[in-house]
């Protein structure tokens, strides 16, 4: 233990050894018990993995970097319980890949907005956010409303996903694409899509445009987001992490 | 002048060093900080005028923002530091750079590859949206070949030294180096779509992924952004004061103390999340320690310039490197505040971080490249100073001015903005809409951008002078000097 510090400093080996066990012991102590430790992430019931045509609203959310101006994180604070609802759970998040909690708020929580506002507010906002809320100082997104969403490669991105430990059946990759599409048609049975995808909200989200667009995945993503815990019926030990 | 200083000393010839990849790097990096500072400006003002995106995809706060982080951390703070560490470690190591200029080309250009690659594709909305770790897999695959390039080179450098000890500015380079493949790698672990395509899907998820990231996120900040330029202070400031160290025993303390600290840090950015408690307390607890070694650092470069504090009224560029110490000092003190989770609690989410953040990137980092950039320029194009001194008093009081106004409107905004979220009336009932607060933030913004421009017309200034100190003649009797230690 009692090494002169002399030779450390004429060994670059021996110095590069001991930064690297120096700077290695912190994140070992505070990354691996978060795998470990089951009641990191709450027994929650309800979280599923995003249905295909969620996951492809929230790859929008992502490439547009809406978590730079929101967070997607309720504290467990009175004022922010009362403005956006129950503080967020580690179970809700447990699919995201990557976490969006954000770590600025320019713009509100987004953790529950899902059911606050209709469709045709989201579109509205979206595409002329400040014909909608004269304040704000949110980038319009007008080229959402009108741009085809590119969903050819869906089974790929939940192949992905899978590879990384989302756990997508056989039977979700195989039906992606219906999935898809049905999600978005009011007019088809959602049948199947809700026993894989329970609670998934179903319409025409952007009515500006006849195909399927960006902004029609965007809002399902935000009509879906912090919906799927029902929080009336949770006994509080469940929540102890 | 540094090795004619050490030829005249004892008699040995100075090595060839590899300077021309310096010199390239002092270049890029006076361009990248009017790119950095720059796209600083046009968000700022994005912010004021949000019509300023035009509608367009490619001009939305989203996607400039990381435009403007990554040019201001990693195209100008890190081309600085590839530029001053292959002059730092020739130097004290007295002996060419291993691998020579081919290896010292292929990470400056490699890395200048990277960023562009990486910078081009955020405003196509190319992006892992990790907060400082954007660039998808195949930029993060690059960047890895080029960093192990540049530890083969520093390590190889240090390995064939000429001197018996390693000078303590090499410790917190190669600490820097070494760090931050650590995080690199692990916080960017992923598996793409398709090897044709951008998307890559992180191997994390959900709150792991949220300390992960945080300990890359904070650690950019410990290691490339602190480390790193504590390196270049521990080297700069003693040749531009023509002192020693001030403490031989601090430089051990501090460093050892610093880079086990400071790693523990990260939860500080996910207090009162669903991060488990033990794990806000754990990254509190340290934050607050890390104080400690910051400011034996701060000290340790300060009182480096005892017996030499005349030299602030008649060097500037040591003004600015002395005035960065003094803001590493307040900025790793607001830090560990900020760090408490009462303070947090208000801070977390509001403009106060951005202030925060802004102290230590304006106030420390671009001022400690600042003051070494003047002292190094003169002396890689062989000129006797910078083409005009009073030039870089104004630089020095025009980014001293422009820092002030952009950290205290960012105290003002971020710390009324926590206040009025948590407001409530007589009723009980909530007392602003969240668009109350940012019609609130307007004013502050404005100052903001103010103090922006303020940054960005010191940088104009300085790309300035360095352009007219590179075209100058080079002053004769030093060409003379190298030639006859060339010969």
């Amino acid at each position: 233990m009692f090494i002169r510090h002399e030779t450390i400093e004429k060994n670059v080996i021996l110095m590069v050894v001991l930064t690297l066990i120096t700077v290695s012991i912190g994140g070992l102590v505070q990354i691996i018990p978060l795998f470990t430790i089951e009641s990191t992430i709450e027994r929650v019931d309800g979280v599923r993995p995003y249905s295909p045509l969620e996951q492809m609203g929230r790859n929008i959310y992502v490439r547009e970097g809406c978590y730079l101006c929101h967070s997607q994180q309720i504290r467990p604070f009175k004022d922010e319980v009362e403005r956006y609802g129950p503080y967020s759970l580690a179970a809700e998040s447990m699919y995201d890949r990557p976490f969006q909690w954000g770590s600025k708020r320019t713009g509100p929580d987004l953790a529950r907005v899902g059911g606050r506002y209709s469709n045709d507010w989201h579109v509205a906002h979206l595409v002329s956010p400040r014909a909608v809320v004269p304040e704000s100082v949110m980038p319009a997104y007008p080229f959402l409303a009108q741009r085809k969403l590119d969903y050819a490669d869906i089974a790929d991105h939940l192949k992905a996903l899978r590879a990384v430990g989302t756990p997508y059946s056989d039977e979700m990759i195989a039906n992606a694409r219906a999935d898809l599409v049905a999600q978005v048609n009011p007019d088809a049975d959602p049948t199947a899509l809700l026993k894989r995808y329970p609670r998934a909200v179903v319409g025409k989200f952007n009515g500006q445009s006849e195909a399927i667009t960006e902004l029609d995945a965007l809002i399902a993503y935000l009509q879906m987001m912090g919906t799927l815990v029902r929080f009336g019926d949770l006994p509080p030990e469940r929540l102890r992490q | 002048m540094s090795s004619q200083a050490v030829v005249s000393a004892d008699h040995r010839p100075a090595p060839r060093y590899v300077e021309d990849v310096i010199r390239a790097a002092l270049v890029l990096t006076m361009f990248w900080g009017i790119v950095a500072f720059s796209a600083g400006v046009v968000i700022a003002a994005q912010l004021v005028w949000p019509q300023l995106s035009f509608d367009s995809e490619y001009l939305t706060f989203g996607r400039l923002r990381p435009l403007h982080t990554s040019a201001a951390i990693f195209a100008f703070g890190g081309t600085a530091l590839i530029g001053t560490a292959f002059h730092v470690v020739q130097r004290t190591c007295r002996t060419r750079l291993f691998g020579g200029a081919p290896l010292g080309w292929f990470v400056l250009l490699g890395y200048q590859l990277f960023i562009v690659v990486a910078a081009s594709g955020y405003l196509m909305g190319i992006t892992q949206s990790k907060e400082y770790a954007e660039p998808e897999w195949y930029a993060d695959l690059w960047l890895t070949i080029v960093w192990v390039a540049y530890l083969v080179a520093y390590l190889g450098t240090v390995l064939k030294r000429e001197e018996p000890h390693i000078y303590v500015a090499n410790w917190f380079y190669l600490a820097f180096i070494i760090t931050i493949a650590m995080l690199h790698i692990v916080n960017n672990l992923a598996v793409p779509v398709s090897f044709a395509g951008t998307k890559s899907y992180g191997a994390w998820s959900g709150v792991q992924d949220a300390m992960i990231q945080w300990w890359y996120g904070h650690n950019a900040v410990g290691f490339f952004l602190t480390a790193a330029f504590l390196g270049m202070m521990y080297y700069y400031i003693p040749k531009a004061a023509n002192r020693p160290i001030y403490s031989y025993r601090l430089s051990i303390v501090h460093f050892w103390s610093l880079v086990f600290l400071y790693i523990w840090a990260g939860p500080h950015h996910l207090h009162y999340t669903s991060l488990p408690d033990w794990a806000q307390t754990l990254g509190m607890v340290f934050s607050v320690m890390l104080w400690m070694p910051s400011w034996g650092g701060m000290i340790n470069g300060l009182m480096t310039l005892s017996g030499a504090w005349d030299k602030l009224r008649t060097d500037p560029g040591l003004r600015f490197s002395v005035t960065a110490v003094g803001f590493y000092g307040m900025a790793t003190f607001e830090g560990p505040v900020m760090s408490i989770k009462a303070v947090n609690s208000l801070s977390h989410y509001t403009d106060w971080t951005i202030g925060h953040v802004h102290s230590g990137a304006l106030g420390w980092v671009a001022f400690i490249v600042f003051g070494t950039m003047y002292y190094l320029v003169p002396k890689m194009w062989n000129r006797p100073a910078m083409w005009s001194t009073r030039l870089i008093g104004w630089h020095y009081w025009i980014a001293t001015i422009g820092i002030v106004l952009y950290i205290t409107a960012m105290w003002v905004s971020g710390i009324m903005q926590g206040l009025m979220w948590r407001a409530y009336d007589e009723l009980g009932f909530l007392q602003y809409s969240f668009v109350e607060t940012v019609a609130a933030m307007h004013p502050f913004y404005v100052i903001r951008l103010l103090g922006g421009v303020f940054f960005l017309s010191g940088g104009l200034i300085m790309a300035y002078n360095m352009w007219r100190t590179v075209r100058g003649e080079p002053e004769a009797a030093a060409d003379a000097t190298r030639q006859a230690v060339a010969a």
